[in-house]
């Protein structure tokens, strides 16, 4: 790219080093797509078992 | 004093407060990161050593800085609780765990996905490779106490105590590559000399430990609320909360 018109192709070949950069930006990118929907699916459930425990509890008295 | 302190350490107010700084960290972390990878792409100059195997380092270097920072944000708070009994302290520490074991997990791997080309092997065991993946196991062993242990007091204090004895593992961390012969190589920023780094890399490098250290403020406070929430699930302002979703 020294200074000649930029290709994608060339962007995307990393200079040979294709598969370990990219595998290295995809799995960190995997990590942190996980620790966004990971506390979102936790959140429902903790809500469900509270909602779950009052009904509970009402049925009781 | 104390009481102002037992106040803003309440896991209910510390719930409605957080609500309001979440989207701020999370959408600077974004555009930052967004920004940071720009230049760490299409800016900063090939490596005249390592060629392009090098942009490997906007992720890496941030990720294993992120994934000590957690981990002494974590072992200070456990300390805190374990000491002051302030509850939001066991709850930041709780929710610390797994982020700080993502970001060390993601130093470990592209780590790995770096020395491949450089050194010609995933992994050594040497020792800053070695102290890190520890440090793996130090997340690990937390988050497996916490998990384990029905009773959340003694939850807190057994695995408090491990976050705090493993703190040790820190500057271990950081200096193995001055104190034993490693493969890794030494330090290029945090040096109390110049740094030596063309700023071209340096600036998106700051940029994307930035980013990370945002990401983790935005996802602690996430995880934080869930923990709150959980712990608190038979105290009325929980339930409260709970009625009106």
């Amino acid at each position: 790219m020294n200074g000649s018109e930029f290709s994608w192709s060339e962007f995307f070949a990393m200079g040979g080093y294709a598969f370990f950069v990219w595998w290295s930006y995809g799995l960190t990118l995997a990590v942190i797509v996980l620790n966004i929907v990971m506390p979102v699916v936790q959140r429902k459930k903790v809500i469900k078992r509270v909602k779950r425990a009052i009904r509970r509890e009402q049925l009781q008295e | 004093m104390w009481a102002w302190i037992q106040k803003f350490s309440s896991p209910k107010y510390f719930y409605g407060m957080s609500a309001k700084l979440i989207p701020w960290f999370a959408f600077s972390a974004l555009l930052i990161a967004l920004y940071g990878l720009y230049l760490g792409f299409f800016v900063a100059p090939p490596d005249y050593q390592q060629g392009e195997s090098y942009r490997i380092i906007f992720i890496h270097v941030p990720a294993a800085w992120m994934s000590m920072f957690v981990y002494v944000v974590m072992a200070v708070s456990a300390a805190i609780g374990l000491i002051w009994q302030i509850r939001l302290a066991d709850v930041i520490a709780a929710a610390s765990a797994p982020i700080g074991a993502s970001f060390t997990f993601i130093a470990l791997v592209t780590g790995s996905l770096w020395g491949k080309p450089m050194w010609g092997t995933y992994w050594v065991w040497d020792a800053r490779l070695t102290s890190e993946l520890i440090l793996l196991f130090l997340y690990f062993g937390y988050m497996a106490l916490q998990a384990s242990i029905e009773d959340q007091r003694m939850a807190d204090k057994a695995s408090g105590l491990l976050a705090i004895v493993g703190v040790v593992n820190i500057p271990i961390i950081h200096y193995s590559v001055e104190w034993w012969n490693t493969l890794h190589q030494g330090a290029t920023v945090t040096k109390f000399d110049k740094p030596s780094i063309h700023i071209d890399m340096l600036i998106p490098l700051l940029l994307m430990a930035l980013a990370f250290k945002l990401f983790y403020f935005a996802m602690v406070l996430v995880r934080a609320r869930n923990e709150a929430l959980y712990r608190d699930r038979n105290r009325r302002w929980v339930r409260e909360l709970v009625e009106k979703l």
